[in-house]
């Protein structure tokens, strides 16, 4: 909302402050300052001058007047002019040598065009009051010459950006915001709206509310005899451009002026174009309209529509129909004004995809008694100034509402916000409001109304629910123009925010202690420092995925993590689908910093994947809100959405030990990725199993299944060389995934006993075929040399002739150690031996040279 | 020891022997180059079979009367012998400490990069940082499903079927505009999560990743991060909610830090508030016409942080929560705006598109 500060003033007594001032207040009442700006402060040495004599000049590309031009001064001034709108007597705007324009333009005296030019005639952009004007500004003949054009015209303003909250409508109006400024300086306020009406007599025109939901109160009046050729003054214009509508013609800009002024959106039609009784209703089936910007809308059920004889003439509160509409020979004009129902506009608005003035305060709420009175603000502007004749009825149609009353303890206020205001305080911030405020409770208390202008419809129950009950009870009738106060607490945000949110005291509450992060979000959390540790990167990519990602990734049809979630608007048709797993992010990510110029790249993504279960329903209800719902039907909703599990991945290229001037590097390979998963896993205390796997989009050869005991956590490897072309990745990257979900934290780690006694090694070189995982090898050396054993270490792996075609030498060191004595060469022996044998007859293991 | 004694003197005891005995050492001490030259002579001169060594075991031989002049002077020798070794000793040390070492220095600026370096995302650290300073206010964590019901999300927090926040404009819709199923676009349907699954009191933080439909821009992104606060318990007031708001802003930005709460509108809290920073680079004076702007809070003076209010006593009911005994205060920031006036983040496409240039530097911690 834009208001101009002179315009705020005629409503408010304002002290002598700057518009900052006005601004700090207001924003501190709720109003939030966007924007100051400032216009005519520059201008100066601009006065009102008459023409005298006009010569054309001649023999230049496009006309050129030399004028004389008397400014009030004891000789008139030659000045030369492009502008070819104005006559001899004309009285314009002169802005005499030594002037200074908007933007800081200087006018001198110079020569041109082959004469003296002894200041400047003024356009109305010139004078910084209009974008672009095509000629000269005109003034009224009887202007004084010689008077200060800015003072005369009022162009030294400034203008207030607001930032209106959707639940106050009714500051979207200069009345509104002068209220609260005269609340906030505590000056008295002016209303506008607080006009006496005339008597009617009569109808202005037949009309009727055919649906009391659509609309409650319309109301009709009309003017005869309008000059359609009337301009809008420039004062009027001036306001409408610095509140920022464009000017259009008088009947519009009317409009416009009194629904910026009071906050009464208004809507004018060409009486001879109407036929027949006028009834609002909602749209039949089928039915179209033609709108003012000239497309013809399709009319849903719901839209509420103004209709005469010949069907919709215009859509309530968003756009008039292109029949009726005033034109440039319109001369006998209804003027509508009503109160429709809030939430049916947000909607017609929203269907037809129309954002207008109109429909903006119309959802945000609109002074239900403003009908009359701003209706007859339009009529008496034009009959002032477009010549017309008011008529004497008045149409007024209308249906019952309940009145809101709510009920509250005089201290409710003071309990919301932990300040004492005390009741005096309370009653008088109230009635400052525009409430009125009566001892004791009424019968029926707030809450329960009918269709409030806001949308909210309350049972009695709920209304019940939301009472506040104590001693010193007050009940409170909030005024026409707040249908937005309907709970007790709305009236303690009233009194606290006229008080001052300043005002508050900052008391840190005494919560009970807390138990801390949960174990699982201390895993993820030392996940994350464990990886980035390792040397990933953390990424947080879109959780959006596409059919060509699921492709990419060689995903067989009916892979599981084809089934996806897929948005209805998502932000690019290419990537529709809510991602199953968390590798293309990552892949692409990692594809972006290599074209970057890092060839080196390790990166890890922690997040939600979203795996919709196939049997699961379509729809989650959407529960009642005026009580708790029940378990089964919580249940519902969780049963309808996707698992949600929380996973971690890793993806990895190029070098992940760098060479440098110490030799060479190490490039980055399967190893690492499933290395990656073994140090997530010792975060979480839970020893890593890895079997053998082939599962895209991972290398059928080199793919790890990554198990928790028995439990399938995810998978880790080089990924497949099809991944890699179809990503354009580097060659063998690598990656993890595995469901952090399912990482159970082991509890706490039981202290082991560290033995003083001397160590004993042994070396075993094994020989098994090559196939023969090292994994089951390991196992079945541990089990075999049993407790003496302290650790085993592969330190070797070795095919070749020496240990014959298809067979590879494992070596190993074994090392033992005894808590309670220094072991003997036989029992580490023996012991070795035990696993040596162990290994034998589950892998066929033998012991080389052997 | 023997009693019995050798009459027959031993060469090596005459003093005339023993003499030069010692200047033979002294002489191979003296010429010793290195410290293996020094043992040698260590062993041959003051060794088990040096002829000192082997003097000084006839002095038991020796007559009782001429044992204690012998003595003496073997002993003298030995003395000599054994300083002279010493301080051969350090003196080769040091010459070697000197030569060797030094040719065994090395460039220790050479660099060393061979071990990646990774970090962590300055808003999952953010996150974290958040959390923390809740905690420590008795706060726990609590969590919820990022793709959620539509009654969570919008219905339970007061906001009407027709409000603009649930059209497409803003939110993401999955499978079909009436599934009843989003995602979310607020953390705040945990403070509904939260509400019906714990016991009163309760103070949780939910931290956690929310979605519009923005196109990504310097200043918007369709997927961002949130931060939403939950307090229901007996007696709370805006004053509490005020309170904790100004320790957090502490912790954050630091000790003196000014706050500002300022009227707004928000379905799910009432009364509502606009919780602003007294900018903290410019200190306000950007705002003042004349002084030199300030790009961190576009000389407003104030920064935006996030919103805050009384939880809504429909939101309370919508919970099984009777807002006649108890009332509550919520408040949500925005983390990546909390980055972006933290850390200067000018670019909210950084913080997406998972350039390792822009992580690196967070390191572990933000």
């Amino acid at each position: 909302m834009k208001v101009p500060l002179s315009w705020l003033r005629e409503y408010v007594d304002l002290p002598a402050v700057t518009a900052q001032e006005v601004a700090d207040k207001l924003t501190a009442a709720g109003l939030k300052l966007e924007a100051i700006t400032s216009h005519g402060h520059e201008i100066k040495n601009v006065v009102v001058g008459r023409v005298l004599e006009i010569e054309e000049l001649a023999g230049f590309k496009k006309p050129v007047r030399h004028c004389r031009v008397e400014v009030g001064e004891a000789t008139p001034r030659e000045i030369v002019c492009g502008a070819t709108n104005f006559a001899v007597g004309a009285v314009v705007p002169v802005a005499l040598p030594g002037a200074v324009l908007p933007g800081g333009f200087e006018i001198g005296s110079r020569k041109t065009y082959g004469r003296l030019s002894d200041g400047m005639i003024c356009s109305e952009a010139e004078l910084g009051i209009a974008d672009s004007s095509p000629g000269i500004l005109l003034l009224p003949d009887h202007t004084p010459i010689g008077a200060d054009v800015v003072e005369l015209l009022g162009l030294r303003d400034d203008v207030l950006e607001l930032e209106i909250t959707p639940d106050i409508g009714y500051a979207l109006s200069v009345r509104g915001v002068a209220r609260e400024a005269a609340t906030a300086f505590g000056v008295p306020f002016r209303d506008p709206a607080a006009v006496e009406l005339p008597a009617a007599a009569g109808e202005s025109w037949p009309a009727s509310i055919a649906d009391p939901t659509a609309c409650d109160r319309f109301v009709l009046r009309s003017v005869s005899g309008f000059d359609p050729a009337a301009e809008s003054p420039l004062w009027m214009r001036v306001r409408l451009a610095r509140a920022g509508m464009r000017p259009v013609s008088l009947a519009v800009d009317i409009t416009n002026y009194v629904m910026l002024e009071l906050g009464q959106p208004l809507h004018a039609f060409d009486r001879s174009r109407l036929s027949g009784g006028i009834v609002v209703r909602r749209a039949l089936p089928g039915e179209t309209l033609e709108t003012l910007d000239h497309v013809v809308r399709k009319l849903h059920e719901d839209d509420i529509l103004i209709t005469d004889d010949s069907g919709p003439i215009s859509m309530a509160g968003t756009m008039g129909g292109l029949h009726t509409e005033i034109s440039g020979a319109s001369t006998d004009i209804v003027i509508e004004a009503a109160h429709f129902s809030a939430t049916g506009i947000a909607r017609e608005s929203r269907r037809h995809n129309l954002v207008s003035e109109a429909s903006k305060r119309f959802e945000r709420g609109v002074d239900r008694e403003l009908p009359p009175v701003a209706s007859w603000r339009a009529v008496q502007l034009l009959v002032e100034l477009g010549g017309a004749t008011a008529e004497p009825g008045v149409t007024h149609a209308e249906a019952d509402v309940a009145p809101v009353r709510i009920t509250i303890p005089a201290d409710h206020p003071d309990r919301v916000a932990g300040v004492p205001y005390g009741r005096e305080t309370v009653i008088r911030r109230l009635e400052q409001v525009g409430c009125t405020v009566v001892d004791g409770a009424v019968a029926s208390s707030g809450g329960g109304h009918g269709v409030a202008a806001t949308g909210v419809v309350s049972s009695g129950d709920l209304a019940d629910k939301l009472a506040v009950r104590g001693d010193d009870l007050i009940t409170v009738t909030p005024p026409s123009w707040r249908p937005d106060l309907t709970d007790p607490n709305d009236l303690a945000e009233e009194v606290i925010r006229l008080e001052g949110y300043e005002r508050l005291p900052s008391v840190l509450p005494a919560a009970p202690a807390g138990a801390g992060l949960t174990e699982g979000q201390r895993l993820r959390l030392r996940v994350g420092r464990a990886l980035a540790l390792s040397g990933y990167v953390e990424v947080l990519s879109y959780p959006f995925i596409g059919v060509r990602d699921l492709d990419n990734l060689q995903l067989p049809e009916g892979d599981p993590r084809r089934r996806a979630t897929r948005l209805v608007n998502p932000l690019s048709e290419d990537e529709p689908y809510m991602r199953t797993t968390l590798l293309p992010g990552l892949l692409k990510t990692l594809v972006r910093n290599v074209g970057r110029g890092f060839a080196d790249v390790a990166l890890f993504e922690t997040g939600l994947v979203y795996r919709p279960e196939p049997d699961a329903p379509a729809k989650a209800p959407v529960l009642p809100v005026d009580r708790v719902p029940t378990p089964e039907e919580l249940a519902e909703i969780e049963t309808a959405l996707p698992r949600q599990p929380v996973r971690v991945a890793v993806v990895l290229a190029g070098e992940f030990e760098r060479s440098g001037w110490w030799g060479g590097g190490r490039q980055a390979s399967w190893a690492d990725a499933i290395e990656a998963a073994r140090t997530i896993a010792r975060e979480a205390g839970v020893e890593l199993g890895t079997r053998a796997d082939q599962h895209e989009p991972w290398h059928p050869g080199r793919c790890a299944a990554l198990y928790a005991g028995e439990t399938l956590l995810g998978h880790a490897g080089e990924l497949h060389p099809r991944v890699v072309e179809a990503y354009g990745l580097p060659p063998r990257t690598a990656a993890m995934e595995l469901e952090l979900s399912l990482l159970v934290p082991s509890g706490p780690v039981q202290t082991p006993a560290v033995s003083a006694y001397p160590v004993a090694t042994q070396d075993v070189a094994l020989i098994v075929p090559a196939e023969t995982p090292v994994a089951l090898v390991e196992v079945a050396l541990r089990e075999g040399a049993g407790e003496l054993l302290e650790s085993i270490r592969l330190f070797d792996v070795y095919t070749g002739e020496q240990v014959g075609e298809g067979n590879k030498s494992l070596a190993y060191t074994l090392r033992f150690r005894a808590p309670d004595r220094t072991l003997t060469v036989e029992e580490t022996t023996a012991a070795r031996d035990a696993a040596v044998a162990l290994a034998g007859s589950r892998t066929g293991a033998q012991l080389r040279g052997a | 020891m023997s009693n019995t004694y050798d009459p027959v003197e031993v060469t090596p005891l005459h003093a005339d022997e023993v003499e030069r005995a010692q200047a033979d050492a002294l002489a191979a001490i003296a010429a010793a180059r290195d410290l293996d030259d020094l043992k040698q002579a260590r062993l041959a001169h003051a060794g088990d079979r040096s002829p000192i060594a082997l003097a000084n075991r006839e002095i038991g031989a020796l007559p009782p009367a001429a044992r204690a002049e012998a003595g003496k002077r073997i002993g003298a020798a030995r003395k000599a012998i054994g300083e002279a070794l010493a301080a051969r000793q350090a003196e080769l040390e040091a010459e070697r400490d000197a030569r060797v070492l030094i040719e065994e220095s090395v460039d220790v600026t050479l660099p060393w990069d061979r071990a990646p370096r990774g970090a962590r995302h300055p808003l999952t650290t953010l996150q974290e940082r958040v959390a923390d300073a809740f905690v420590a206010m008795g706060y726990e964590v609590a969590e919820g499903p990022e793709l959620e019901g539509e009654w969570f999300n919008f219905d339970a927090l007061n906001i009407a079927p027709d409000h603009p926040a649930r059209s497409d404009h803003d939110t993401f819709f999955v499978e079909s505009t009436d599934s009843g199923k989003v995602l979310r676009t607020q953390t705040s349907p945990v403070q509904i999560r939260a509400l019906l699954s714990r016991p009163l009191p309760v103070y949780v933080i939910s931290p956690g990743k929310v979605f519009r439909t923005d196109e990504l821009d310097a200043t918007h992104t369709p997927v961002f991060h949130q931060v939403e606060g939950l307090a229901v318990d007996k007696g709370l007031t805006m004053a509490h909610l005020k309170g904790t708001l100004d320790r957090f802003a502490e912790v954050m930005f630091g000790e003196g830090i000014t706050t500002r709460f300022r009227p707004n509108y928000f379905p799910f809290t009432e009364p509502s508030a606009e919780m602003d920073l007294r900018c903290f680079v410019c200190r306000g004076s950007s705002a003042v016409p004349g002084n030199p702007p300030c790009r961190t809070c576009k000389s407003e003076g104030w920064i935006e942080w996030g919103g805050c209010g009384m939880v809504n006593p429909r939101v309370l009911i919508a919970c099984g929560v009777d807002p006649a005994v108890y009332s509550g205060f919520a408040f949500g920031m925005g983390i990546e705006r909390t980055l972006m006036f933290r850390h200067n983040a000018e670019d909210m496409r950084d913080m997406v598109e998972g350039d390792i240039r822009f992580t690196l530097p967070f390191g572990m911690e933000v």
